[in-house]
Parts: C-alpha cells; structure tokens; sequence
C-alpha cells in the first residue's frame, strides 16, 4: 500500500499544473453529479444551523471570545483525520470500486502569502468560500457582490501568477 | 422537533457531520473536499482569457459546482423551514464592541446594518463586501486552498503544508479583526 501511495504522489506531482485534484478516470453522466449536490444541501443546511456563516461568530473567533468556532473546525478536523485513516487503513474504495487517492498538498510561498491575504479577508467578509454560498442562499443577496469579487479575485491571481513568489 | 431544530446547533453536533463531508466525498466519487476551487471553475468556464492557469478540462470538475449549488440550496432551506426565531447570542464584551461601530441589529447571520445593498455606496460596505470578497478570492488561490481544502480536508491528511497554511489564514484574521477592522468599521 505504501508503495501505491508513493506511485499516486508522483503521479500528481507532474499534474499539478493540470489541477488534477479529482483522480477519478471514469467517465460519467453529469447527473451523477446530483449525489455532490445533496451533499452540499446537507453542509448548507449544517453551515447555516451551526451559524458558521455567520460574521459576527468569525469576529468572536477571531477575538478569541468563544470556542463555537474552534469546536465546530477541531471536531470536524478529527473525525477527518480518523476517517481518512480508516480509509487507508481498510483500503476502503469508492462506490463504484475505485481505489481512493488524495493528492498531497505541496508547499510554496504561496501558503504563506496567500494565507495571510485569505485571513484578512476573512476577517473582513466573516465567511470563508463555502459560507459565501450559504449566505446568498440565507437571503444576504448583496453577497452575490462579494462572490463576483472573489471571482475576479482568483482571476487576478491567475494573471499575476506568473509575477508572484512562490 | 422542528422547534428543536430551530434552535442553534452546538459545535459537538455540528463539528463532526461537517468532518464526514471528507469520506462521503472521496466514498462517493474520490473527490477530495475543497470549495474555494469553484472560484476558479467559475473563471474557467465563463471568463475568456488565455492565461494558462484558467485552461483545463473544467467540466471534468463540474461536481464542484453542484457541490456549491448544493450548499446554496441547503441555507434556504435552513432558512425556511427551520429558521431561528432568535436573535444572535454574542459575547457581550463583542456586542459592546459593535455597538460603538453603529452596529445594532444582531437579528441575522450577519449584521444588517452592512450586509445590504445599500452600504456597497458607503467606504465601510465597499471595504467589506467588495475588498474583502476580493482578498478571498486571491488569497485563497494563491494559498492553494480554504478553510474546507487546508483547514479540514489537509490537516486530516496530515499536509504540513496546511498546517503553515492554516497558521498564515489565523494570523491574517486576528490582525484584521483585531488592528484592521475596527478601523474599517468606523469610516
């Protein structure tokens, strides 16, 4: 298995430009897109409950003056992380028989610049991208705004790519 | 039970169903949580351009966005069938803090007196909305992820290149919402 791991690591290495983060090969129906969609119905609903999308609990994070926040991302981070080790644990795959891979993350100084731009903007906007979603659906139209603008944001990287460290 | 569900979830609910949204993807398809990536579907798809970084197969990554279509759906459906009757209960020394901002109305997610169209014609709503949503566009792209793609899904895979990621999206936050924002807030 770890030989697999290693074969699976190399091979995204070389995809990275390519942006190969869904390793699945086979060629469905987009309708088989639908199973995504009511996971993300599911999140929406979870996001919007646990008032994760909400500006003022990102300020109370951010001001250390709750631990809604730092629960809500510690236990969710825990039962990835023992998920996941299942997972490779069991050689679980997926339902239609794939092996299950994860592309590994590689480090640039863009972790660390980019980073601190996407706190700064998250402290602002309170919401991180999933949350700007959920917004728009919870009837904060004016989100729309922030979302083109975050689109034109990831369009301005990729054209200053280049002239950027990394 | 609706009136129960009405109620805030708690972080020990909450946490946890969020965390599954790691094996149900990868069970399901092997599709490895993120969200910020549908940014750049979305500039794939409908922005003309030839920059290199924007020229990939994106409708192999179309679940993403019905991924994100599905979030949307989920908050109005939270919104309408188990809305929260309540206002939002903050840490007071939090509503002592906004309310010298002018910032009253803690009836929804997000305080209505900036989150409306009408504050994208005053400095404080264009910073926030507009500059904002820009830097976490940028920011997340340029890091390589958000706080679903670094935060959960990497640190889960034990990626040491999230940890430094989500360390450089707490410092940025705590230096914004603590030096930055409150300047912010009183233009």
């Amino acid at each position: 298995m770890m030989q697999e791991d290693k074969n699976s690591e190399k091979k995204n290495h070389t995809n990275e430009e390519a942006f190969c983060r869904n390793e699945s090969q086979l060629n469905h129906k987009w309708y088989y897109n639908f199973k995504y969609l009511i996971v993300g119905v599911l999140f929406g609903i979870l996001f919007v409950k646990a008032e994760v999308v909400s500006w003022f609990r990102i300020q109370e994070m951010f001001r250390f003056q709750s631990f809604h926040m730092y629960g809500v991302i510690g236990s969710a981070i825990a039962v990835g992380l023992i998920s996941i080790l299942i997972i490779k644990k069991f050689n679980i795959k997926t339902i239609y028989g794939e092996p299950i891979s994860i592309a590994p993350k590689t480090f640039n100084k863009g972790q660390i610049f980019g980073g601190l731009l996407f706190g700064f903007g998250w402290a602002m906007t309170g919401a991180c991208p999933g949350p700007i979603y959920a917004l728009i659906g919870s009837g904060a139209t004016v989100v729309i705004v922030m979302l083109l603008s975050a689109i034109a944001g990831t369009f301005v990287y990729g054209y200053l790519r280049d002239k950027l460290p990394h | 039970m609706l009136e129960f569900l009405s109620q805030p979830w708690p972080w020990y609910i909450a946490g946890p169903l969020i965390g599954l949204t790691v094996p149900a993807l990868l069970i399901l398809g092997n599709k490895s949580f993120g969200i910020s990536s549908s940014f750049r579907h979305a500039c794939a798809a409908c922005i003309p351009s030839k920059i290199s970084f924007f020229k990939y197969n994106w409708k192999k990554e179309t679940w993403n966005l019905f991924f994100v279509s599905g979030i949307f759906l989920g908050a109005v459906i939270a919104v309408s069938f188990i809305p929260n009757p309540n206002p939002m209960e903050l840490n007071p020394q939090l509503v002592e803090e906004l309310n010298t901002y002018g910032i009253s109305n803690y009836d929804n997610l997000v305080p209505a007196d900036v989150f409306v169209w009408d504050s994208l014609l005053s400095l404080k709503g264009i910073f926030i909305i507009v500059i904002g949503g820009f830097l976490v566009g940028f920011g997340t792209r340029y890091a390589g992820g958000c706080t679903s793609g670094h935060v959960i899904m990497g640190l889960s895979n034990l990626q040491w290149p999230s940890l430094i990621a989500t360390i450089c999206f707490m410092l940025g936050g705590l230096i914004m919402a603590n030096l930055l924002l409150p300047l912010v807030l009183t233009l």
